[in-house]
């Protein structure tokens, strides 16, 4: 199954994994606001610095780890410099870039520093004022539990469907196995109602 | 209630399979993920609401830290970067998707086809494209130009959603709750 489901906290414990997730969140949704407000290079410049900083405590591993979960901003990066040496705006394009990497840096030091639980719990928090409109906290949890366990159960599904095509032709399977991982997936479903009925429903 | 939850439930987990599956090759050499095909099935199987529903759990569980997007993205950076007007639009996306499968005439693959082309692509792509345009400080025209690039693959993806959906139409009746009776 790979490591597909493991979250993407990061196991090197830091001073900001003990905060509270309400608390991180808060003040990311506060930071970033800013971050869009501003568009000086200097203050964009030093809001990086500051998000830079943050991480320091976490040590070289952690900060490694930092760097590499920014690595899928470079084709942005990339075209955005191209764009702007072309049209000659060097300082528009560094502004530019500077926001974006600062916001996905601290937003990033987030979710690394908060467990997958703690998240869920915040967010079955969040959801309280939808129980009126029929989404009470329990069925969330149950259907976000649900998606975190079937997830492995699909992409072992899709292993055995590739097999089983491979062991009659000698081409890839390519979307072929689209339906019958689809028909899977719906099998489960019926599989998964049924089993919560017996048990007395879904709350 | 016990269907729509499990309905719901497993088709967030099957975008999330549709992305994290190794690049299935759809076409001969053309590697591209088969996530925005896993929206457009939320709409046309599960119809507006409910398909709508699976997209904004998927998303929940992304940002809560699963890195379940496509190559393995996931967690709060993926809301800060260009790409969100997509992930925004992808909740839009299943619901325009999922009302116009519930509302035309058309059979169920054609059907599912044109639904996803105006749900999967139109709607999705004017998100995208706003959110390109708003991250980068590019204008409209520049950012489509960007947003281009991911065409001809969604194109193929719509004409997979009608095949697929019509396959689970003929294979189990009465599987689609966006057309009761089919």
């Amino acid at each position: 199954m790979g490591p597909v489901m493991l979250t993407l906290t990061s196991p090197v414990e830091t001073a900001l994994h003990r905060l509270p997730a309400g608390a991180k969140m808060a003040t990311l949704c506060g930071f970033t606001v800013g971050l869009f407000a501003m568009d000086g290079l200097l203050s964009l410049t030093v809001a990086l610095v500051v998000v830079g900083l943050a991480y320091a405590p976490g040590g070289r591993p952690f900060m490694q780890a930092g760097l590499r979960a920014l690595w899928p901003l470079w084709p942005f990066v990339l075209v955005v410099a191209a764009w702007h040496a072309l049209t000659q705006a060097p300082a528009a394009g560094a502004v530019v870039i500077l926001r974006l990497v600062a916001a996905v840096a601290a937003a990033n030091l987030v979710t690394m520093t908060t467990p997958l639980s703690a998240m869920i719990a915040l967010f079955q928090w969040l959801a309280r004022p939808l129980a009126p409109l029929g989404l009470p906290p329990r069925r969330l949890a149950l259907a976000m539990a649900l998606v975190i366990r079937f997830v492995p159960v699909l992409l072992q599904n899709a292993g055995l469907l590739t097999q089983a095509w491979r062991a009659r032709s000698s081409r890839p399977p390519r979307w072929r196995l689209l339906p019958p991982l689809a028909l899977s997936a719906i099998d489960e479903a019926d599989r998964v109602a049924e089993a919560l009925r017996a048990r007395g429903g879904a709350g | 209630m016990e269907r729509n939850v499990s309905y719901i439930a497993l088709f967030a987990a099957l975008i999330a399979v549709l992305g994290l599956v190794p690049k299935i090759d759809l076409a001969a050499g053309v590697p591209i993920t088969a996530q925005s095909l896993g929206i457009m099935l939320c709409g046309t199987v599960l119809g507006a609401r409910r398909g709508a529903l699976a997209v904004l759990l998927f998303l929940a569980l992304v940002a809560a830290g699963l890195p379940l997007l496509s190559g393995g993205r996931g967690g709060l950076g993926v809301f800060a970067q260009p790409s969100v007007g997509f992930l925004i639009g992808f909740p839009v996306a299943a619901f325009v998707t999922g009302w116009v499968m519930e509302r035309t005439t058309l059979a169920t693959g054609p059907a599912a086809w044109a639904a996803s082309v105006i749900g999967g692509i139109a709607v999705l792509y004017v998100f995208g494209i706003a959110g390109l345009s708003i991250m980068l400080e590019k204008s409209l025209d520049e950012a489509a130009l960007i947003a281009v690039a991911f065409l001809p693959g969604d194109a193929l993806k719509t004409v997979l959603a009608g095949m697929v959906t019509a396959g689970l139409a003929n294979m189990r009746p009465g599987t689609l709750l966006s057309r009761p009776g089919v």
